[in-house]
């Protein structure tokens, strides 16, 4: 499976509910990132936690967030501050509209 | 104490020693969880079916705690002293840190450099990931749900907890260890250092600063915020 989203890539986190494990921080859904990195393709933990094969592999990509982004000002944080999350490809979805060109 | 200390109702008392033992400290918390009630019965089960060994739980155990965070310092400083070293740690941790004996099979290492602008603090908001072949078992308060919690809100509050107070200028990068990935920070080598040894060097790496709560420490061993 060749990976949907490249370096700079803007994305969105899904807003969906999952039932069972799985690994996207509740606070980070519905919102838009920017990929940083790519890490390969690894066996799918919502299956393997179910002692699944966990076939086929998904992409992994370290996604970093704006703070203001997340929390809206409800936090303790500077401007400039940022959160990074591992995210699965099939959590994630093109952030059409904002396209960037720099994923540092 | 001598039984002389007592008074005469205590000698009435049928098992015959004195009761006033003075405060005990309270032996290790009972098992009272059913994980734990299935770990006991799991492990005496694969014991007496002779699958593995008591002395084979016993020596896992072992070398758990012979893993530390003196291993993560090695890694550091020789980072610092080799930049050939520390652009391959940087590009690929699981093999960088292969040549110094260390191995993280089925996980990824990325070791994440703090520099004048951006500064990186771990955290698992999922549970407490942690790269224990390098820093050993992660501190309670890493697996507390406080620090998980407050660290992705509030990471200037946190680390001014910590004793870390960093100008609003460096980006506070806050890394949540969400998947398959195991992060080491590569703290900054502090300004004063200039030709030191890899041993001497790797004093000043605490613990804190490859999780990212503190800066490594002065030449003179002392915290820096």
């Amino acid at each position: 499976m060749s990976p949907r989203f490249k370096i700079g890539d803007r994305v969105c986190v899904r807003a969906d509910d999952h039932e069972g494990h799985h690994r996207t921080p509740a606070y980070l859904k519905g919102k838009s990132g920017v990929v940083v990195k790519k890490f390969g393709a690894w066996r799918n933990p919502e299956e393997l936690a179910y002692g699944k094969p966990g076939l086929p592999k998904q992409p992994l990509y370290m996604v970093k967030f704006e703070m203001d982004g997340v929390w809206a000002g409800n936090g303790t944080y500077a401007k400039r501050d940022t959160v990074t999350a591992d995210l699965y490809e099939h959590w994630l979805e093109p952030d059409g509209d904002r396209q960037t060109g720099s994923g540092t | 104490m001598t039984h002389d200390d007592h008074g005469d109702e205590h000698h009435d008392h049928d098992h015959g020693h004195p009761h006033d033992h003075g405060p005990f400290q309270p032996d290790l918390k009972e098992p009272s969880e059913d994980w734990e009630f299935l770990e006991i019965a799991l492990r005496e089960l694969l014991i007496d079916k002779g699958v593995i060994t008591a002395r084979e739980v016993e020596d896992k155990i072992e070398e758990w705690d012979g893993k530390v965070p003196e291993n993560g310092a090695k890694v550091v400083a020789r980072a610092w002293l080799d930049p050939a070293f520390k652009k391959r740690l940087l590009a690929d941790g699981n093999k960088a840190v292969a040549e110094l004996g260390f191995e993280f099979p089925g996980l990824k290492l990325v070791v994440i450099e703090n520099t004048s602008k951006v500064h990186n603090v771990i955290v698992c908001t999922l549970c407490s990931c942690y790269p224990r072949a390098l820093l050993g078992l992660p501190p309670l308060w890493y697996k507390s749900r406080e620090y998980r919690s407050r660290t992705v809100r509030e990471p200037r509050a946190v680390l001014r907890e910590f004793g870390t107070d960093l100008a609003d200028s460096v980006e506070v990068r806050v890394v949540d260890s969400t998947a398959d990935c195991r992060f080491l920070v590569l703290p900054r080598r502090p300004d004063g250092t200039d030709g030191w040894n890899e041993e001497h060097l790797a004093k000043l790496v605490t613990r804190d600063s490859m999780i990212g709560t503190a800066l490594a420490l002065t030449p003179q061993g002392e915290r820096s915020s």
